[in-house]
């Protein structure tokens, strides 16, 4: 149902603009459709994601400056609260949490096993600030986790119904390459609402257009405008001008190719001499969904339980065989996690699993950028000395 | 089941050899789907763990049978179990041999140590059903007679060809001596119109690939099963990686020419 | 390509001499039937001889006191059986013993040897096939000595 206050986007859905009180409408709207609302918040030293009771929780005119290994909060004079490219975390936290308990077992007296599988309780999320690259990252975890023969069923009880509040980045970090990658800054498909933030001499206001008929339910219930010329082009032009800031990029190759081609060139000696094998890249990556089982019993010795935890590529024992590890070298692991990452993930997938958010290169503590690893390994195959 | 194991009960323990056994598992209550030969199960032993096995024999009855070799924790627990005993398992898991491949064609079989246990399914599969197939070759390797898996069944494989052959002979071995490569020679098959089956220790599957190849077995007819170390068997853990591939979901039986490179690069 | 079934003794072995030059080879050899148990040469003795084996097994060993006879590798159909004969000291390095009843080409060392030094070309095809099978026992043996199938007692294991 349009009211006048609405208009249509190119997409087909529905427009507004939301000011700073239609935006705290919108949190207190989803909660009272019994979500809980996730999204951007200030804490310790960093823009972390954490359940929202209001809008006012929101990092409101707060900044990140961001290097290869560096992650520090600005104050902004604009009081914009999605100013800020990709924190510490991701909704991975979320969707795909570090542990989830599958199944427990007890024994009987007999000896028997009763197995009882875990029924997840439905979680109904709202996700308040999907960057487009983490909305990118969302449709890639759903094709691991849910768009394989066994969909998981602990990812499918956050994920189904998930309501994602995307929102366009007019504000890039030094450590972004979304427009490398395919994956921003505007937010094309896979949202419920998008929101674009402006502000200018006309005031602090949100473009919000729909992409679900829920979303419109929801931006219908909530006090809006009109979605004027003057708004959307200034959003348009924001977001236009974050595509020519972005901070890094990939070399302009089928980066597949390249992975492939170059599993034995010398740069992954050189990277190694950097890399700690730490794992801080797959803790932070929007996309890395490993995990390892853990087994464990309680102290009757008659109950069991079985636990999923996340798990890195770059741990000597995520390879191991009868034997050892089969990636026993720091380099065979970098280059596990790299080639994947780029390359095979394609083939196991049908898409990139990098999405260009700059985390890994961010919370590296040696300040390992893949971007400039691929550049290096794009001059090594070409023998080129160009410089990226 | 593919996340939650079922129920089962040891219903009956076959020593193999001094480190391996074979365990038959009655469904305590609904059983698995049925398996296909070179697929696996994810085995669970209380308290200690899971760990893959592939099924050794296939039957009728819903019942499973894995032969358990005991290396590490699970595996020895698993291999320690005696009828009565309860464990839990799921599956059925990952792309079995493909024998539909090898039907009208010879048939050459190579097997190293455990590795014969996978490819027991796939014998049941062509001599149920011998006048499908051409020649049947069976070469199996072991460290020592003692070793030797499934000795009694070996004579009923020869279609015309069966020999094992053993790493270290013990004082009144009257078979081969030396590694199971050596036996292709004396093997009966066309290799242009032959399909292979190869489960062993990984540096054996690649010797025994390039000998087939420089013998004219093309390399897409060469079925190799490989291991990785897999958590969760459903295609969601990332553990057994191989390049492109995930062993549980596009393997383990993987032909030779998606393999080949793979296996040539350290520590992929 | 003929099969093992029906292809001649030495198909595989000699396949890549040149026909003719096979030919001539093959008329220094003389067919032989050694029963099973037949000491074919013991380990010191000179090596005037080697065999092609179009039928049965030949086991080789080596006399340990205390052990007997240790079996190291076996022979079978299609198989070189002796190298020694090729360069000095020209003495057996192992004993060689039929397992079962043995059918081979045997071929005279000398006149062999003879014929090569006569045509350098079949020379350095024979030398390069005798080669080869030495190769591939060699490989053999170091695949061996991995002992893959051993007990890996050396790392831990799920």
């Amino acid at each position: 149902m349009t009211s006048p206050a609405e208009s249509r986007p190119r997409d087909g859905g529905i427009e507004a603009v939301l000011d700073r009180s239609g935006l705290a409408a919108l949190v207190t709207a989803l909660q009272h459709r019994g979500r809980t609302v996730i999204g951007p918040t200030v804490r310790d030293g960093a823009i972390v994601l954490d359940e929202l009771d209001s809008a006012t929780a929101l990092p409101y005119g707060w900044g990140v400056e961001l290097e290869a290994g560096t992650y520090r909060l600005v104050r902004r004079d604009d009081g914009a609260a999605f100013s800020h490219s990709a924190g510490p975390q991701s909704w991975k936290s979320f969707l795909h949490p570090e542990r989830v308990r599958q199944w427990s077992a007890d024994r009987g007296p007999g000896g028997g096993l009763t197995v009882r599988e875990e029924r997840p309780q439905a979680v109904s999320y709202a996700f308040l600030g999907v960057r487009p690259c983490d909305l990118r990252a969302i449709r890639i975890l759903d094709l691991v986790m849910a768009g394989g023969r066994y969909p998981d069923p602990a990812y499918l009880s956050r994920r189904t119904g998930a309501f994602l509040i995307a929102v366009e980045c007019t504000e890039p970090g030094a450590t972004c390459f979304c427009v490398s990658m395919g994956t921003g800054p505007a937010a094309d498909a896979g949202y419920d609402l998008a929101l674009t933030e402006v502000v200018d001499d006309d005031g602090h206001r949100f473009l919000c257009r729909s992409g679900t008929e829920e979303g419109a339910d929801v931006l219908a219930e909530l006090p809006r405008r009109a979605a004027d010329d003057a708004t959307r082009t200034a959003a348009v032009l924001g977001v236009r001008a974050a595509a020519d800031r972005m901070g890094r990029s990939m070399p302009p190759v089928d980066l597949r190719t390249l992975m492939r081609d170059t599993l034995e060139a010398e740069r992954w000696d050189d990277v190694t001499a950097r890399c700690l094998s730490c794992g801080n890249c797959t803790m932070v990556c929007p996309t890395c969904f490993c995990t390892t089982t853990e087994d464990v019993t309680d102290l009757t010795g008659d109950h069991a339980e079985r636990w999923r935890r996340w798990d890195s590529c770059y741990d000597l024992d995520f390879s191991l065989l009868h034997g050892g590890p089969v990636r026993s070298s720091p380099r065979s692991r970098y280059r596990q996690w790299l080639t994947h990452k780029l390359g095979t993930w394609h083939d196991q997938f049908d898409s990139s699993g990098c999405v260009g958010c700059g985390r890994c290169i961010v919370w590296c503590p040696t300040g390992i950028d893949l971007t400039e690893e691929a550049h290096a390994l794009h001059r090594e195959a070409s023998g080129s000395q160009d410089a990226p | 089941m593919t996340l939650t194991p079922l129920p089962y009960r040891v219903v009956d323990r076959r020593e193999e050899t001094r480190d391996t056994a074979t365990l038959t598992l009655a469904p305590s209550g609904e059983p698995l789907a049925p398996f296909a030969p070179g697929q696996f199960a994810m085995v669970y032993a209380f308290g200690v763990g899971e760990i893959p096995v592939s099924v050794s024999r296939i039957l009728d009855s819903g019942r499973l049978v894995h032969t358990v070799r005991a290396v590490g924790a699970v595996s020895r627990a698993l291999h320690g179990l005696g009828p009565g005993a309860h464990v839990a398992v799921r599956g059925p898991f990952g792309r079995g041999w493909d024998t539909t491949a090898a039907r009208g064609r010879d048939v050459l079989v190579v097997a190293g140590g455990i590795g014969l246990a996978p490819l027991r399914p796939l014998l049941d599969t062509v001599l149920a059903e011998p006048e499908a197939y051409g020649r049947l070759n069976v070469l199996a390797g072991a460290r020592s007679p003692d070793d030797l898996l499934y000795g009694d069944e070996i004579p009923s494989w020869r279609r015309p060809f069966a020999q094992a052959t053993v790493d270290r002979p013990s004082a009144g071995w009257k078979g081969r001596v030396g590694i199971v490569t050596g036996l292709i020679g004396e093997a009966r098959f066309r290799p242009p119109d032959t399909t292979a089956f190869v489960c062993g220790p990984e540096v054996m599957i690649r010797a025994t690939a390039r000998t087939l190849m420089h013998q004219g077995v093309d390399a897409a007819r060469i079925q190799v099963s490989l291991e990785r170390n897999m958590r969760c068997a459903t295609g969601h853990c990332g553990h057994c990686q191989l390049g492109p591939l995930l062993l549980c979901r596009d393997g383990p039986v993987v032909g030779y020419d998606r393999a080949e490179s793979l296996l040539t690069v350290r520590e992929l | 390509m003929t099969t093992s079934a029906e292809r001649p003794c030495g198909a595989r072995l000699l396949a890549a001499l040149p026909a003719d030059e096979r030919e001539l080879l093959v008329s220094l050899a003389r067919t032989v039937a050694l029963p099973a148990g037949t000491r074919v040469f013991e380990e010191g003795e000179e090596a005037d001889r080697f065999w092609i084996l179009c039928s049965g097994t030949v086991a080789l060993d080596i006399h340990i006191p205390g052990r007997g006879s240790a079996v190291v590798e076996t022979i079978g159909a299609d198989g070189l059986l002796g190298w020694s004969w090729l360069c000095p000291p020209r003495q057996w390095h192992l004993g060689a013993e039929t397992r079962e009843p043995v059918l081979a080409w045997e071929f005279d060392a000398a006149a062999v040897r003879a014929l090569c030094a006569e045509r350098p070309a079949l020379g350095l095809a024979l030398v390069t096939l005798v080669a080869e099978t030495i190769g591939e026992r060699l490989r053999a043996t170091r695949t061996r000595l991995l002992d893959l199938y051993g007990p890996s007692a050396d790392g831990p294991a799920p």
